[in-house]
């Protein structure tokens, strides 16, 4: 039941667009039509799904202070959680790069489709987000940590499809010309988050 | 490079702060450019953070071009721009501590902050150190001017303060005005940002966008 509050949570309430502005550069940029929108946003929400439960490991036991005490006794006082962010990039990176061989290999269909967007979800900023909050929110087990990336990235994808479907309409639209393209974008987003503001409060 | 001030050199730290400013010409690190101006003080704080590791990571990756091999470059430049902002945090941490902890994960996402890949891509890679340099700053400056004015708007009509001091006077809150609450929440840094294009671009007709 924890879980399930959790995983609401983060798809509406705690949006990684709309209440964090986590991955906005790619979800501006990747959002002119559905296709590739759902495209990337699944692509995310598997990488996200991914990398929580590995980070959360690498967090309990090599990070936090007395993490690696299961290595030995002189251990138990060392603190390596200076090294947080390092550790967090590179399995980041590491694991986008995986995925994309393991994809190209099984099923290049799919590779095809997403095309560029793959490799830059390594710097797509939602993704070391969501490992930080993990962080910081200290979650008490791995299955937690799984619920929240699954939740942070459908979150994230309802988001981009959204804002996609709402641009594809806009070009038919008249728009004052200072405003087209980005900045009407933005205000959308805005709106957009508002109208999300309304799920505040909501506790299952 | 004869002249370390030439006309060029001028340009590439010009250019950023209006014609090619990262955030609403670029679309550039959105992602911590909102998220941290509700107030001002983080807000400055977190565009000083940013311009320093942008400068230093240009120059250190500029002084490298040469012998870093482009099909591992990615993952040189996410371990240089990681290394400097830790060390960035580990200062916010000993002397800023209360700023630091409201700034949360979003020093971290420096690390991913678009504009540190874009600028490292596209200019240090192929400049100089010192050109490199000046594009840093000035990329740097840039962003921190578009987070300043986001800032000062979103704490002086949602806060009546700035940084921190009271600067709506009282006799207008006892004749009935409001801080709007609204401009403290997400969605009005969007809305804000998407105004300052607004404007932006209606002064540089040339960036417009065709219909």
């Amino acid at each position: 039941m924890e879980n399930f509050n959790l995983f609401i949570r983060s798809i509406f309430i705690d949006n990684m667009i709309f209440a964090y502005f986590l991955g906005m550069c790619s979800y501006l940029a990747v959002s002119k039509n559905v296709k590739t929108a759902f495209g990337l946003g699944v692509a995310v929400t598997f990488v996200l799904i991914i990398a929580l439960p590995i980070s959360w490991f690498i967090n309990q036991y090599i990070l936090q202070p007395g993490s690696l005490s299961w290595l030995g006794e002189q251990y138990a006082q060392t603190d390596l959680s200076f090294l947080g962010l390092i550790m967090f990039i590179a399995v980041i990176a590491s694991l986008v790069q995986l995925l994309e061989m393991f994809i190209e290999k099984y099923s290049p269909s799919l590779y095809n489709s997403l095309g560029i967007f793959l490799p830059l979800i390594a710097v797509n900023c939602a993704i070391l987000g969501a490992v930080l909050f993990m962080q910081q929110r200290d979650f008490s087990n791995a299955w937690t940590a799984t619920v929240y990336g699954a939740g942070s990235g459908i979150g994230w994808l309802l988001a981009i499809v959204c804002l996609a479907a709402i641009r594809e309409r806009l070009s038919y639209s008249k728009i004052p010309a200072p405003l087209r393209g980005v900045g009407i974008t933005f205000i959308i987003t805005g709106l957009m988050g508002i109208a999300f503001m309304s799920f505040l409060g909501i506790k299952i | 490079m004869s002249n370390i001030f030439s006309k060029a050199n001028c340009l590439t730290f010009l250019n950023p702060l209006s014609k090619e400013n990262p955030v609403i010409v670029q679309i550039l690190g959105i992602c911590s450019a909102l998220a941290v101006t509700a107030k001002l003080a983080p807000a400055c704080v977190m565009a000083i953070s940013v311009t320093c590791v942008l400068a230093l990571a240009n120059v250190i990756i500029s002084l490298m071009r040469k012998s870093i091999p482009s099909s591992i470059r990615i993952i040189v430049q996410l371990v240089v721009v990681a290394a400097l902002v830790v060390i960035v945090e580990q200062v916010l941490k000993a002397y800023a501590y209360d700023v630091s902890k409201q700034l949360s994960v979003f020093i971290g996402l420096i690390i991913t902050n678009c504009i540190l890949m874009g600028r490292l891509e596209a200019f240090a890679l192929n400049n100089r150190p010192w050109p490199s340099f000046l594009d840093g700053v000035g990329n740097g400056l840039g962003y921190g001017i578009i987070l300043v004015i986001v800032a000062f708007f979103r704490e002086l009509l949602g806060s009546g303060t700035l940084f921190g001091f009271q600067v709506v006077p009282q006799c207008w809150y006892d004749a009935g005005y409001m801080n709007n609450g609204l401009m403290i929440l997400p969605p009005m840094a969007l809305i804000t940002v998407g105004c300052i294009i607004w404007v932006h671009r209606s002064f540089n007709k040339d960036l417009q966008e065709k219909q």
